[in-house]
């Protein structure tokens, strides 16, 4: 299926959001996730499922004021 | 010393930590502040770089707490699930939140601020909202459960300093008993000392600190006047007067006319 992943499109085979974050490369760093807009929180990602067009947001640390 | 949700800084600096030349410089910058807080971010990590992942050991080094904010949010949406990622990411409660209403100040919406405000709170955030000077909505605010306000000096990144004195200090005198650290558009040491002289509890900067010629040497002089500011208040300062007072004793002066 089609996603977008922080704004670009990505094929991706995982079903949930955890398969599709290890098939990404994200796999042991430190990042939060956002399915359409709403927070996923790390320990549910393994149980959220994922359909065609969905928009993930992938965030880490960064610096700011 | 103000208590921020519980914690009471010695140095009541809260440094930024974006726009440094070079993460050595950042790094140098807070520790010759000698801040106990610096604020943080989050941005879309793509899988092959880490910046974040390097960034994240460069701040734990440090040893400071962490302050991340809801930068760039314009939503009351996108700021309440920017700071549930950051609380997950930063394992902190404290969040600084944003939300902006206008492009050109960056000043704050804040009724998307209230509402945000009081979302937060209610899932357990510990909120310091960046808000303006206005009293009516720091009310509102502090209805919605904020412990702590920060209204802005003057725009994000302005340098001009404390744009409305007297609405800092109305809103001091209002909130005799809130935290209050001046958030934005501090440029210069002395406006620093200015807000501490009104009796805020706190100053929080960035812009005018890593884009200086020698960031550490201005964090260390933020530092100093934040400290002088404070201890000018606790000394009591004079009424300022109109007219000449001299202060050398006329009385026994010699006679020369």
């Amino acid at each position: 299926m089609t996603l977008l992943l922080n704004g670009a499109p990505q094929e991706i085979a995982g079903r949930t959001l955890a398969e599709a974050l290890a098939e990404l490369g994200f796999s042991g760093r430190i990042v939060a996730t956002a399915l359409n807009g709403d927070f996923v929180p790390a320990r549910k990602r393994a149980e959220t499922p994922l359909n065609d067009g969905d928009r993930i947001e992938v965030v880490s640390p960064m610096q700011g004021g | 010393m103000a208590s921020f949700y519980g914690f009471e800084p010695g140095n009541p600096l809260f440094l930024g930590t974006a726009q440094y030349p070079s993460p050595a410089i950042l790094t140098d910058a807070v520790k010759r502040s000698g801040a106990e807080v610096v604020t943080v971010s989050l941005r879309r990590e793509s899988a092959g770089e880490g910046a974040g992942q390097a960034f994240w050991g460069l701040i734990r080094e440090l040893g400071v707490r962490v302050l991340p904010n809801t930068a760039g949010c314009h939503t009351v949406k996108e700021a309440v699930t920017t700071a549930q990622m950051a609380r997950e990411v930063f394992g902190t409660d404290w969040i600084k939140l944003e939300v902006i209403g206008e492009d050109d100040t960056l000043q704050p919406d804040v009724v998307g601020l209230i509402e945000a405000a009081r979302i937060l709170s209610d899932d357990g955030f510990q909120v310091f909202p960046y808000t303006t000077e206005d009293i009516v909505v720091a009310g509102r605010l502090v209805d919605a459960g904020c412990e702590v306000l920060m209204p802005w000096g003057a725009p994000i990144g302005s340098g001009r300093g404390l744009n409305n004195p007297y609405g800092l200090r109305t809103l001091r005198r209002h909130f005799p008993d809130i935290p209050l650290v001046v958030d934005a558009g501090i440029g210069l040491p002395s406006h620093a000392a200015q807000a501490m002289e009104l009796g805020y509890d706190g100053i929080l900067l960035n812009t005018a600190v890593a884009k200086a010629g020698d960031p550490a040497a201005m964090a260390e002089a933020f530092a100093l006047a934040i400290r002088a500011g404070r201890l000018a208040l606790e000394a009591q300062p004079i009424e300022a007067r109109d007219m000449a007072a001299p202060s050398t004793p006329v009385m026994g002066k010699a006679f020369l006319a």
